[in-house]
């Protein structure tokens, strides 16, 4: 956050208008989970369904096919988990 | 990749964003940007995706976002579209994107403007079916029985009498070139639809149903579950009406009980046998009403 706070001295370095100019990726929403997925491989068929329904997005299809969390992203929803159609991804308890 | 998607691969929307846990309007707008690719302008007026983007300076779309004051979303993409008109700009999609609040309630009369002048605009209702951002007030596009905090149940038993307001009836009675109803459920429905109304000059009217988990009070991760059972019960069936002719997208051959949809969400709990059965009643009406609809409208180009 610290690398994105800009030097405001005088009212004239200011943006003319209120403008964003900041990724939300830099938001880290991943401390907000109490559940995290994880992924079995054995029993992924690799159909993506996980990365189409997730809202964040925070799911990445390697170039392997299986599915990757971003957790400093992932809230834990569960989406992912509830519509995997094999049971491939589990909600565990986030620990410390 | 060897897996072969069913929707776009490009996001333009990006993580972090600081929608609730399972939300349905986050979902919603990251298939409509994945169909309408980034020639959009957006804009957007009070609703839950106002604070989406998180607090200044930060931004979770990759496409120009305006925001607008709440009654103002049909005049503001108006206003859009004039400008690039005189500029000479025509490959860009406007987007009007705003809630049931914003639409159904506050904003009818800018859209309702818009589209008689047949503005060449795309406006959106995300419908979470109450004001969520606020917390949870009823609209107009809040179902009959449910639960708000300004529909409260516990002693006064004052939930909410009045049935949902059906803002495509609404534009038919327009005159609009397309108009079309969809469902976070079912991704590869919604982008086929949003691809078919870019093409399409003119006002269009794009309903989509997305489910609010914390609104609602249903678990986060069942928000895809709710709005498959939704079109499947009937709830909240998905249509697209073009030049007034009726085609419904998802036609189940016997329409599903509305009980374990209503059983399922926290807003509806308190519900007695007869208001259930009540529902149920006219959700089978509505239904076979639309079946009617599109028999009565086929071929009638």
């Amino acid at each position: 956050m610290s690398k994105f706070k800009r030097d405001y001295k005088k009212h004239q370095d200011l943006p003319l208008m209120p403008i964003t100019f900041v990724s939300s990726e830099e938001n880290q929403t991943g401390f907000w989970k109490t559940f995290k997925p994880v992924l079995e491989k054995e029993k992924c068929i690799k159909c993506a369904i996980c990365w189409k329904f997730c809202p964040e997005p925070a799911i990445d299809i390697g170039d392997d096919d299986y599915p990757t969390f971003r957790m400093e992203h992932c809230k834990g929803c569960g989406i992912c988990a509830n519509e995997c159609p094999k049971d491939a991804i589990q909600m565990v308890m986030e620990e410390e | 990749m060897m897996v072969k998607l069913t929707i776009p691969e490009e996001e333009l929307m990006m993580p972090g964003h600081v929608g609730c846990l399972g939300c349905g309007a986050t979902l919603a707008m990251r298939y409509t940007l994945k169909a309408l690719g980034k020639r959009t302008i957006i804009s957007v007026p009070a609703c839950c995706w106002a604070v989406m983007p998180g607090v200044y300076p930060y931004m979770c779309l990759d496409i120009p976002m305006l925001y607008t004051a709440f009654e103002v979303t049909g005049a503001s993409i108006s206003g859009i579209r004039a400008a690039l008109t005189a500029k000479g700009i025509d490959d860009i999609t406007v987007v009007g994107w705003a809630g049931d609040g914003g639409t159904a309630d506050i904003g009818i009369q800018a859209l309702s403007g818009a589209v008689e002048r047949g503005t060449d605009v795309m406006y959106i209702m995300y419908d979470n079916e109450a004001y969520m951002n606020t917390g949870i007030q009823r609209s107009s596009a809040t179902p009959i029985g449910a639960w708000t905090t300004t529909t409260p149940v516990g002693t006064t038993q004052d939930w909410k009498r009045m049935p949902k307001k059906n803002m495509v009836d609404i534009m038919v009675a327009h005159k609009i070139p397309y108009t079309a109803t969809m469902s976070v459920g079912y991704p590869e429905d919604m982008i086929k639809k949003l691809k078919k109304a870019k093409g399409i000059k003119g006002p269009k009217f794009i309903h989509i149903f997305a489910p609010c988990p914390t609104g609602w009070r249903l678990a986060p991760d069942k928000t895809i579950e709710i709005a498959k059972m939704a079109t499947a019960c009937g709830a909240f069936p998905l249509y697209e009406v073009e030049n007034g002719v009726y085609k419904i997208s998802r036609k189940p051959k016997e329409l599903e009980p509305i009980l374990p949809y209503l059983k399922m969400q926290g807003r509806f709990r308190h519900l007695p046998e007869d208001a259930l059965d009540d529902i149920q009643t006219r959700v089978t009406k509505e239904w076979k009403q639309l079946l009617r609809l599109e028999e009565f409208t086929a071929g009638n180009e």
